[in-house]
């Protein structure tokens, strides 16, 4: 196997000279006292499971969700294989490894009912979205989003079924699509990311409570933008979803997933697995906007989230991710696409921001094994305050993808003294037809630019936000409208103050 | 207008300026020239507020308020332009989101509502009417990849747009050929009038031809030597420093 790895980059920060007076001191005390936005706790009357975890929880987690034997056989068989693996340790992050057997695999809000209409549910589940900023008779009305809400683990309310049904576009619950598409789930879950794949994934294969999916026949354009709110509510309980979105030839589909936490001092699980299905001439275009809790300022508390996404491609059909990642103590995340078929295209948009003591490793995956097949990655990294923030990508080339193409940019932003950005681009090319770039830069927000912005009457925190808008713009723009207003947002939230 | 009196600064311990005395009044054009490391550009950072440079001694008022303890942007809202020698690239910004942005924080300081969009968007075409600009310049990254003379342009455009009332151009006419030059010049020109008042920081005397100053200054190792009119600058030009040098020596 013909195995090289290019430009591996590792940048540390040295103190720059001259630092002047208003940069970071003053406004690094005001972002470390800023508190996480997000940080309520709602008082639901939830049903939380004994904490631990063995096969006997596994069954209880599938007959709780009334499934079918067969999905009992399948978390079992997952369980199984897990128990004989072990957590990975070559992401470039540090973190205490969770103690699986102190955390409750299930917990759901006891009045939720996910064939009550919105009037039915529990006011203080509304309250929460209104606090969320996604209420969800506005969202309906406003945006014209369709959103599956978890929280927790159970889907509480789906909206705008009616016009999806019409149109044979299925988005529900994942716990729904098995009771009632069975022969849909059961063809496709776990064909993209096998429940052995990696030791997260198969935690999730034996012990995910929700999640959502979506089919959309032959043919069909989703004509709204489907949309998933995750939140993570009860302490203690790890949040395990999974979603499934299949794409029939010639049916185009875009999905935005956005994420909270409230704040809690110890870390909380995430392991979600999302897998991607594009048939023939399909398009899926999937976007994520994620701001979980990452911790308190000394590095406190905060999420773990260790995700696996992949989607596949077959024939001329297109997979984008878009990501946004501001929040979680400690991210490991790739997501990736398989270019099965001849012409297929992958595409991956990344913003991730670290601030204090945030680790992020993330990146993506570009595996070619069809004709002309082509990639694009588009990364932007962040860093401030003490964290660390690594892109790590893989571009493979098979032996049969002819005159496949990738292109690569990883650019890294640092601001202060104390944070790093690292750059781990592996490419394994079996393919002399093959035409592989990457691109990387790393910058410092110049004392200079800052000037310049000052001096037409821009203070620096506002300065700091344009510039950093300025750096993410590609990847902004791949966002949809509302998402895009509501990611420049939190970047510029989670960098209030940082300024280097 | 601008009053600068007795002032002293360094910059790494370096002593640059050492004690400059200057009066700008509204509706004035007063022009510095002087060798290379004279202090020129140091004068127009402190007038901004660089923080990189110390002010050691001294006072700067503009309109009789003391601003030298003010920060950089503070000025900005009290009507202090810069147009840079070496304008700095904001990739991802737009010229014209860059504008807005400035424009919008300058009128929320001074308490006044943003400017309208429609108010906004005629505003910048009149603007860059004036200074020939491209329609497709605007939407173009904050000075990534500009020429010399589209830098120069785009900071006389922001100088348009956010009407100071002392607008400091430092060395506006280097990178410029003769076309843009007389570009950037008529549209100082035409902005001038007796409620702002403009100070060139200039090497050459090429940009007065166009810009024509009431007073123009020689600025030799960090102060200010001599005073004249017009023509002092063609003099400048004719027989350089050096006898400057020898008439203060003398």
């Amino acid at each position: 196997m013909h195995k090289e790895l290019v430009d591996v980059e590792r940048v540390s920060l040295y103190k720059s000279k001259n630092m002047s007076k208003y940069t970071e001191d003053d406004l690094k005390v005001e972002l470390e006292n800023k508190e996480y936005e997000y940080g309520f706790y709602t008082e639901l009357d939830s049903e939380t499971f004994p904490v631990g975890l063995n096969e006997d929880i596994v069954r209880a987690i599938s007959k709780k969700k009334e499934e079918p034997e067969w999905m009992t056989e399948w978390r079992l068989e997952a369980f199984r294989a897990w128990q004989e693996m072990e957590e990975p340790e070559w992401a470039n992050v540090n973190y205490e490894k969770p103690d699986f057997q102190a955390i409750s695999y299930y917990s759901a809000p006891k009045k939720a009912d996910p064939n009550k209409k919105l009037e039915d549910v529990d006011p203080e589940l509304l309250a929460m979205y209104k606090k969320l900023g996604i209420s969800v008779d506005e969202q309906k009305k406003m945006n014209n989003v369709a959103i599956d809400i978890v929280v927790d683990s159970v889907s509480v309310a789906t909206t705008f079924k009616k016009t999806l049904n019409e149109k044979g576009i299925i988005f529900c619950s994942i716990s729904e699509a098995i009771k009632e598409h069975p022969e849909l789930v059961r063809k496709h879950l776990g064909t993209v990311v096998p429940m052995k794949d990696n030791f997260y994934a198969a935690l999730n294969s034996a012990v995910f409570s929700d999640g959502s999916f979506c089919y959309i026949p032959k043919g069909v354009r989703c004509p709204m933008e489907l949309s998933t709110y995750f939140r993570i509510n009860q302490g203690g309980t790890g949040q395990f979803e999974r979603t499934l979105l299949v794409a029939d030839e010639e049916s185009y589909v875009s999905y935005l997933e956005g994420c909270t936490a409230p704040s809690r001092d110890e870390n909380q699980l995430h392991a979600a697995v999302v897998e991607l299905i594009a048939m023939d001439g399909a398009e899926i275009k999937y976007s994520t906007v994620q701001n979980w809790y990452p911790g308190n300022k000394e590095g406190k508390g905060g999420v773990y989230n260790f995700v696996t996404k992949r989607g596949l491609c077959e024939k001329n059909a297109k997979i984008s991710w878009t990501q946004v990642e501001t929040g979680s103590a400690v991210t490991w995340k790739y997501p990736s696409c398989v270019l099965k078929g001849d012409n297929s295209i992958g595409e991956f948009y990344s913003i991730a921001v670290t601030n204090n003591f945030q680790q992020a490793d993330t990146g993506t995956k570009m595996i070619h094994l069809g004709k002309n097949t082509k990639s694009t990655i588009i990364s932007k990294g962040i860093s401030a305050g003490k964290s660390q923030n690594s892109y790590r990508g893989l571009v493979q080339i098979g032996a049969r993808a002819e005159n496949a193409r990738n292109f690569s940019q990883c650019d890294s932003l640092l601001m202060g003294n104390n944070c790093g950005a690292h750059t781990f681009p592996y490419i394994e090319s079996k393919n002399a037809s093959a035409k592989i770039e990457h691109e990387a830069t790393t910058s410092k927000i110049g004392e200079d630019q800052v000037f310049y912005c000052n001096q037409r009457g821009i203070p620096t925190e506002k300065a700091i936000a344009l510039i950093v808008n300025g750096f993410s713009r590609e990847v902004l723009n791949k966002l949809p409208m509302e998402f895009a207003v509501e990611a420049q947002k939190l970047l510029e939230i989670s960098l209030e103050g940082s300024v280097g | 207008m601008l009053q600068i009196k007795n002032l002293h600064a360094s910059v790494e311990d370096k002593d640059i300026l050492k004690g400059i005395n200057l009066e700008i009044k509204a509706g004035e054009v007063h022009a510095i020239m002087g060798p290379n490391g004279a202090g020129k550009s140091t004068l127009s950072s402190i007038i901004a507020g660089n923080e990189n440079y110390e002010v050691t001694e001294g006072e700067i008022f503009l309109d009789g308020e003391e601003i030298s303890e003010l920060a950089p942007e503070e000025r900005a809202h009290k009507g202090v332009f810069l147009s840079f020698q070496y304008p700095v690239e904001i990739p991802g910004v737009s010229v014209t989101n860059f504008i807005k942005t400035a424009i919008n924080e300058s009128r929320k300081a001074n308490g006044k509502e943003e400017m309208p969009a429609n108010e906004m968007l005629k505003l910048i075409r009149e603007k860059s009417e004036l200074l020939e600009m491209d329609r497709k310049f605007l939407s173009r990254s904050l000075n990534e990849g500009f020429s010399g003379g589209e830098k120069k342009r785009n900071e006389i455009f922001q100088m348009a747009m956010l009407e100071p009332k002392i607008a400091i151009l430092d060395e506006t006419d280097s990178g410029l050929d003769i076309d843009a030059l007389r570009i950037v010049a008529n549209g100082v020109n035409k902005l001038k009038n007796e409620n702002n008042a403009v100070l060139v920081i200039t090497h050459y005397q090429r940009l007065l031809d166009y810009i024509v100053p009431d007073f123009v200054h020689v600025l030799m190792d960090g102060k200010i030597v001599k005073t004249g009119g017009a023509d002092l600058a063609l003099e400048l030009e004719e027989k350089g420093y050096d006898w400057i040098k020898q008439e203060q020596e003398a």
